[in-house]
């Protein structure tokens, strides 16, 4: 098949303008006769499902949690990117397009992140408008910081929370329309499968998470903005019911998913502490300005950190200012993660895993003091001492890599349409602006892009041309999509096993971590396909899953999540394995320099691996969307 | 509803008739206690017999007196009434309970209340009922011939169960002006960085000093009766 | 550390619950105080006993989804954290520990330690929001807002809507709540427009919901995990008696 992408023509800075014109509009007064459904409430779901209310349109939207309000953007810290240039210092939408593009390793659409580029300062207008509360200076105007790959300062933040006061101001702008009655909130009701008709999305098939009821809810369009699938590692930073399960069966019914190998894993995250582990926390990345990465020369598993205070300076290897002089302990996320790995597997990781390196800020703190220190890390240092009972004022913190975002996910076309008519993908869901990796501050930015000012303008495109007709909710298409739903949950219910839920997803987290995770290589990912083939058959013969179906039971929503996991966490491994080069969260240690970095070969990978599903039995078949590059100079990345 | 009923029937409505009925009982506390303590002036009492009888003749006061009655039964009624909303919001109580997130009077204020109300009726009774209506002996001062309410009272703080009747209930009190004062500008909105700790300094010192004068009537003229 | 834990366990919304006691051992100290009950609830689906429901999402603190009443406190002994932040070195070996839910008229129990909180969403659909339409706003430094007051609406906005301040208050009451989103749109310039009718409809609509008045007793803001102040209390109640006296909505 062939994907086209229907990026418009043009020059790169007229395509979004032209496309605006040139696409199909919905007279206001027939608005009202199209029914649109969206999956999801996070920034990319909830500003999709206010905007497009507003416009008319009569909207159905859906979550898991007990309120919108919960979507798991609300953890992001950092802040969100936009090229205000109140700054004065050099910023435009064309360097945040250029930073984009390069931070992303040449890996997504100039057309897409250019328009991601342009809409990204009307985010911070709508969001201000909303009382969103950034960080101000003292003349009341808005404050900047710098971020991770940007050498300008266009961070908008409101704290360490800014991800939550985006997610607020969305999630008010929502809960308007829910008051108009323009919006119908479903909340604790989850996706199970995609109803199509005639080849179209035409309703979603739910669950309510509290009665157990299976319902049909039928619309002239679907969007999904369900969020990223880092959760198949068992352990990431996102949030414990985060999960895959509403893309994956749309993909099962036909819409593509793109690079599902690019995750990326964030390098400052404290440390797994034991087997009972069920979620990983992110420290700021900004740690890393002040402290410095080691760990001991020769390797003394199971050491403490306040034992660490006592060893002396040359028996340590800070390895990241020995390998990268020039960027020391400021390298990359991918590059200072990868790197905690390789010392680990060398037998020098430190704490009670042996998974873990030093971040120490004793020469910091003798530098600029314990205040200076304190003012800076003052938050994040209370959180780790809260975490973990160690006082990172008096000995190292210990940190380690864990899987933070996916930067692949639903293939979508430039109008955030998936290979199904009607069917959209908004956010971390889809695969579009960040390439191979995601930079810091990009995230909130995608979502809110997406939902306020890309998909109020495309969807009308796809519904001009689609007749008012409602389907009935009686029609076969849903019967049998309930029917798959049922059996399915009957299914699991029925198998009785030893094993619960969570045993089979730690197993398919190692196998993933292990082989699929920092560093892949062929060997390895072979190996990982079939372990995680033989897991999936054992889970459907031996896992315990307890209760039924008519009733509040997180048991049976666990399982039918990490169902979708084990097949979605084949489909990573298949393309990891097909991408024989490095590029930026995807490493491949048949591809590097001879110094050991990363390489990528574009003459054979510049492409989209977009996968079709050809059964959960069958191999699934690639389709390639070709990149062009036709306003950047591809470079390979050094930080030596 | 009018709007005027909607608003005084809302959670906040109903709080800011405690608020504003609490500030008036506190100011009548105010004035209650400084001119009782001229009972412990040593003049036979002379001049706490000019000042209740002013107090029982003067038309104002008489028209103060009864809006402090109103105030009271209205203090009383909403206490009732925001009790039973609470009560029914909280629905199932909890197996623990843990006291460490406010202090023990704030949450108990119905309780001392109750307790208030109690005293107050026989506060009521033993002075009040009888100046009204009882038998009161008489006294001459410059010529006149008033009720002579010292004597009644001095008879009273006599018995030693009633000093200590009343300095228990005291005690009782300030531990309700303790949280009634600044709760009651706290619900009237009054909050301000600038002022609202000088509210919160004067309200425990009004809630330790005046109770304290008023207990040192009972226990000084028990002394003095020994 | 072995423990004993006494939870509250209900089948659904119409069924009486009960305490029931759970041993369990090894527990780390380093575990957070969901993982420990993680681990219960492995033990128990192994027995094949349904597993201890309970609500938890990000697990680290920002949410607002998980919601114990732990030793008679909300989120447990320690302050300014949530349930999820809380770890088992807070605890002593041999230590027995009594789980309940949010307990109040307006959240009421699904089913074992998970209550419904759409209170707390209808309240916000009554007038928790400017009323702005996406796209024609102005320039974000258009209006300037000065740095105290930017910050001061921050702290009101922090609120992450757990219900702990509910659960907390002897009277159920909601007004930390309500006064955190009234006070956060009320400080910022953006906010005045609708400043009247926002604070008459929120007020009205957490009356409806069925939670009790402030008494000023300060628990809700002892055990808020994000430290809302009770200054914001005292702005809604001004705000509430300002627009009800001032405004022409009958």
């Amino acid at each position: 098949m062939i994907l086209d992408s229907k990026i418009p023509g043009g020059a790169l800075e007229e395509k979004w303008e032209k496309h605006k014109f040139n696409i199909k509009l919905v007279n206001p007064a027939n608005k009202r006769k199209y029914d649109i459904i969206v999956v999801g409430t996070g920034l990319a779901g909830a500003s999709a499902a206010a905007s497009l209310a507003e416009l008319g349109y009569n909207i159905k939207a859906f979550c898991f949690q007990d309120s919108p309000r919960r979507a798991h953007s609300i953890a992001a810290q950092g802040g969100i990117n936009a090229a205000k240039n109140y700054q004065n210092d050099g910023d435009s939408i064309f360097r945040l397009f250029y930073d984009t593009i390069k931070g992303g390793d040449y890996r997504s659409r100039e057309a897409n992140v250019h328009r991601l580029a342009e809409v990204s300062v009307n985010i911070i207008d709508q969001c201000v408008a909303q009382g969103v509360p950034f960080a101000r200076e003292y003349g009341g105007l808005l404050d900047n910081r710098s971020f991770g790959g940007a050498q300008v300062s266009r961070t908008f933040y409101a704290r360490g929370q800014t991800g939550q006061q985006l997610l607020l101001g969305a999630y008010s702008a929502l809960s308007r329309q829910i008051a108009n009655g323009k919006v119908e909130m479903h909340s604790r009701t989850e996706m199970l499968d995609l109803v199509m008709v005639d080849g179209k999305a035409r309703g979603i098939v739910t669950r309510n998470l509290i009665t157990g009821k299976i319902e049909s809810h039928s619309a002239h369009a679907v969007i999904l903005a369900t969020g990223g699938y880092g959760n198949v590692f068992y352990l990431s930073t996102n949030a414990m019911g985060s999960n895959a399960t509403a893309a994956w069966r749309a993909h099962k019914k036909g819409a593509f998913f793109a690079n599902p190998c690019y995750t990326q894993i964030h390098p400052t995250c404290i440390p797994v502490s034991g087997d009972h582990q069920s979620k990983l926390t992110l420290m700021s990345e900004s740690l890393r300005n002040d402290g410095r990465v080691w760990v001991p020369k020769e390797g003394r598993k199971g050491l403490t950190a306040s034992e660490a205070v006592a060893i002396p300076e040359e028996e340590r290897d800070y390895y990241l200012e020995t390998k990268y002089p020039s960027f020391g302990n400021l390298v990359p996320r991918d590059v200072a993660s990868r790197n905690a790995k390789y010392v680990c597997d060398e037998g020098r990781g430190v704490g009670a895993t042996g998974l873990a390196v030093f971040l120490d800020f004793a020469d910091a703190i003798k530098r600029d003091g314990k205040d200076v220190i304190s003012a800076k890390y003052g938050n994040l240092f209370d959180m780790y001492k809260q975490i973990t009972g160690d006082n990172p004022y008096e000995v190292p913190m210990m940190i380690y890599p864990a899987v933070h975002y996916t930067m692949g996910g639903l293939w979508v076309d430039y109008n955030l349409m998936t290979s199904i008519p009607g069917l959209y993908a908004l956010g971390e869901c889809n695969f579009s602006d960040h390439g191979a990796n995601r930079l810091g501050a990009s995230a909130l930015m995608q979502g809110l892009a997406d939902g306020y000012f890309v998909i109020p303008y495309t969807i009308g495109d796809y519904l001009a041309q689609t007749p008012y007709d409602k389907i009935p909710t009686d029609h076969e298409a849903f019967k049998a999509a309930e029917e798959n739903v049922k059996s399915i949950n009957r299914k699991l219910l029925s198998i009785k096993g030893e094993k619960t839920v969570d045993e089979f997803h730690k197993e398919l987290g190692h196998v993933m971590w292990d082989y699929c995770g920092m560093s892949r290589n062929a060997e390895g990912l072979k190996k990982a396909k079939e372990e995680i083939k033989k897991i999936r058959e054992e889970y459907w013969q031996n896992v315990k899953v307890i209760g039924a179906n008519e009733e509040l039971n997180m048991s049976l929503e666990k399982a039918s999540r990490v169902a979708d996991f084990l097949e979605l966490g084949e489909l990573m491994v298949d393309d990891a394995l097909h991408r024989s080069e490095s590029c930026g969260g995807h490493f491949r240690e048949e591809s590097q320099t001879e110094e050991g970095e990363a390489k990528r070969k574009d003459n054979e990978f510049s492409y989209v691996a977009a996968w079709e599903y050809k059964g959960t039995d069958n191999e699934s078949e690639l389709n390639k969307e070709a990149l062009q590059f036709e306003n950047v100079k591809l470079t390979q990345r050094s930080y030596k | 509803m009018s709007w005027f009923s909607k608003t005084l029937n809302s959670t906040i409505g109903r709080k800011i008739f405690m608020s504003l009925t609490g500030i008036f009982l506190i100011l009548f506390l105010t004035v209650h206690v400084a001119g009782n303590l001229q009972l412990l002036i040593p003049d036979g009492g002379k001049a706490f017999n000019i000042y209740a009888h002013t107090m029982g003749t003067n038309p104002f006061i008489q028209v103060v007196s009864k809006l402090n009655f109103a105030f009271i039964i209205v203090h009383i009624i909403w206490s009732i009434l925001l009790t039973r909303q609470n009560m029914a919001a909280r629905g199932v109580g909890y197996a623990a309970s843990s006291g460490a997130s406010s202090k023990w009077n704030s949450r108990n204020m119905g309780a001392l209340g109750t307790v208030i109300l109690i005293f107050l009726i026989v506060h009521l009774r033993k002075f009040w009922y009888v100046f009204k209506f009882g038998e009161v002996p008489t006294t001459t001062i410059d010529g006149a011939e008033v009720p002579n309410y010292f004597l009644v009272v001095n008879e009273a703080y006599s018995y030693w169960y009633y000093v200590v009747f009343y300095v228990v209930c005291l005690i009782v009190i300030a531990g309700h002006l303790n949280h009634g004062f600044q709760s009651a500008f706290q619900t009237l909105g009054l909050n301000h960085k600038k002022y609202t700790p000088f509210i919160k300094a004067v309200g425990a010192l009004y809630s330790i000093i005046v109770p304290l004068l008023f207990a040192l009537i009972p226990v000084m003229m028990f002394l003095r009766n020994l | 550390m072995n423990l004993t834990l006494k939870i509250w366990r209900q089948q659904d919304a119409n069924t009486k619950g009960e305490m029931k006691t759970y041993e369990v051992s090894d527990i780390s100290p380093d575990m957070s105080f969901l993982e420990m009950l993680d681990v219960l609830n492995e033990i128990l689906s192994k027995k094949g006993e349904d597993p201890v429901h309970f609500d938890h999402d990000c697990r680290e603190g920002i949410c607002g989804m998980c919601s114990m009443v732990i030793n008679g406190r909300p989120h447990g002994p320690k302050q300014a954290i949530t349930t999820c932040q809380l770890h088992m070195r807070s605890f002593k070996d041999g230590d027995t520990i009594l789980i309940e839910p949010w307990r109040a008229t307006a959240f009421p129990v699904v089913k074992d330690l998970v209550v419904d909180r759409g209170a707390f969403d209808r309240i916000i659909q009554a007038g928790g929001y400017i009323s702005v339409n996406t796209g024609g706003t102005p320039d974000a430094n258009e209006i300037p807002i000065p740095k105290k007051v930017a910050d001061e609406a921050f702290d009101s906005a922090t609120c992450i809507g757990c219900g702990a301040c509910v659960a907390a208050c002897k009277n159920a009451s909601a007004m930390l709540f309500v006064s955190a989103k009234v006070s956060q749109l009320a400080l910022l310039p953006q906010g005045h427009v609708e400043r009247k009718t926002r604070v008459e409809k929120m007020v009205a609509q957490m009356d409806e919901e069925g939670f009790g008045a402030c008494t000023n007793t300060g628990a809700c803001s002892a055990e808020c995990p994000k430290e809302i102040s009770l200054e914001n209390i005292a702005r809604l109640n001004r705000e509430y008696v300002g627009a009800r006296l001032s405004s022409e909505n009958i």
